[in-house]
């Protein structure tokens, strides 16, 4: 590990520490700065990042599903540590299982057989696993080109790529297996993630844009109560006392 | 989020449909004979988008509990607000939560749509499950439908959680991003909704 990571890792572990178990997760960090790299991230995705997604949208339904499975794929490698480290052993054989399928039978990942299978494979990442061990997000802000995140989640991103094999066999510059990467892959694939992420949610962010009053605060809602929802791995966002006052 | 935003579409379909006749009281079979309905409408290339809106704006008067919602999203800003400001606000919410449903008709598409369960949380509240089938660009999308049943005989929708992420929540913090941006000034809050209304 170079000087470099390791500064950005303790300084990641300050700013999470400082955070307290029970920080409000709604509180910004700094709204001004996260608004204006909010709308600089608006205009990137209107300039570059849309009309790559454009594109992509006119490939073949069969080209773009493979390459959803084929990055997801990927990702599972990232969220078989996490599930052993929130203590869920089941979930972890099963992401791993779901690895070793589609990597042969589905070929390298492009075709999803595991699923199939009934082998689920639900992304985890080390925000979500400090969230089960009771970390709160700390504030909320927002990063250039990477969008919306918090104090916690922002420091998970650090140590995932310590602990991601992928990472580790290109960005690491380690061998695993006899296989290694480098950079390019790495961000190659992240990048091929995001597009794929983009052009599905092509109607749908352009609906929100269309119907919100405050695209920022719907957009930061949606990613809380998203991260909210994976950390207590429920489908339930129902706050019985917040509708209390109006059971009249 | 992706489920979401997609499932705005349902919100759609649920709101309109081919006549304003009072569903079932069941919660389940509420929600399942209003969907039904509504994509009955929505599948019918002979309405225009026009007839449709007007069809949305009906059953969601009817159906949902859009004075409730309002409220909700309003946030806890509503106790401090004179009678008059609270009236002009609810008529102002109306106005935009229609508008909102309206311009979201043209983002329907065709979509199998299951009733799944339904189990009631408290003597207010049943909480019915549904399911939109998996289709060739977009996985399967859970949605949870929050029904009022204080009265047994009119359930009314008060919420839609899809994939765990709440509809009523995320506009009531959007409202109150608006407001406390401008110090909690509710004339910034209708001038916003206003300007949606009109545009």
């Amino acid at each position: 590990m170079d000087l470099k990571k390791i500064i950005i890792l303790i300084s990641a572990s300050f700013l999470l520490l400082s955070t307290s178990l029970r920080a409000e997760p709604e509180k910004e960090c700094f709204e001004k700065v996260s608004r204006n790299i909010f709308k600089f991230n608006k205009s990137f995705d209107k300039a570059i990042f849309r009309p790559i997604a454009v594109g992509y949208n006119k490939l073949p339904e069969r080209i773009k599903e493979g390459t959803g499975n084929f990055t997801s794929n990927i990702g599972t490698l990232l969220t078989v540590p996490n599930h052993i480290l929130q203590g869920n052993w089941r979930l972890a054989g099963e992401s791993g299982a779901s690895f070793l399928i589609n990597s042969t039978i589905g070929v390298l990942g492009f075709g999803n057989p595991a699923a199939k299978m009934g082998l689920k494979n639900q992304q985890e990442d080390i925000g979500q696993t400090l969230g089960s061990y009771g970390f709160g997000a700390g504030c909320y802000f927002v990063l250039p080109i990477l969008g919306p995140t918090t104090v916690r989640d922002s420091f998970g991103r650090v140590v995932d790529t310590f602990i991601d094999p992928f990472a580790n066999v290109t960005l690491g510059d380690r061998k695993l297996l006899n296989i290694s990467g480098s950079d390019i892959d790495y961000y190659s694939v992240n990048g091929a993630s995001a597009v794929d992420f983009r052009a599905d949610n092509m109607t749908n962010l352009d609906s929100l844009e269309k119907n919100s009053l405050d695209m920022y605060a719907a957009m930061k809602s949606l990613y809380l109560q998203n991260r909210e929802k994976k950390i207590s791995n429920t489908f339930s966002s129902l706050d019985e006392d917040d509708w209390s006052e109006f059971n009249k | 989020m992706r489920k979401l935003i997609n499932s705005l579409v349902f919100v759609v379909l649920v709101l309109s449909s081919t006549n304003a006749f009072s569903y079932d009281s069941d919660p389940k079979n509420f929600i399942n004979e209003l969907v039904s309905d509504a994509i009955k409408t929505l599948s019918d290339k002979n309405i225009s988008n026009a007839d449709k809106s007007k069809k949305i704006e009906t059953i969601a008067l009817e159906n949902v509990d859009i004075n409730a919602l309002g409220m909700y999203t309003l946030g806890s800003i509503r106790k401090t607000l004179d009678q008059d400001t609270i009236k002009k606000y609810k008529s102002l919410f109306e106005k935009y939560f229609l508008k909102s449903l309206t311009s979201r008709l043209t983002d329907y598409s065709k979509q199998k749509f299951e009733v799944v369960s339904a189990e009631q949380k408290s003597e207010n509240y049943t909480i019915v499950n549904s399911r939109i089938a998996e289709g060739s660009s977009q996985p399967e999308i859970k949605i949870n439908w929050r029904v009022y049943i204080k009265d047994p005989t009119k359930p009314l929708i008060r919420d839609l959680i899809v994939e765990g992420l709440s509809l009523a929540k995320t506009q009531k913090e959007e409202f109150s991003s608006i407001l406390n941006s401008n110090n909690n000034d509710i004339k910034i809050l209708f001038f916003k909704l206003e300007e949606f209304i009109n545009n």
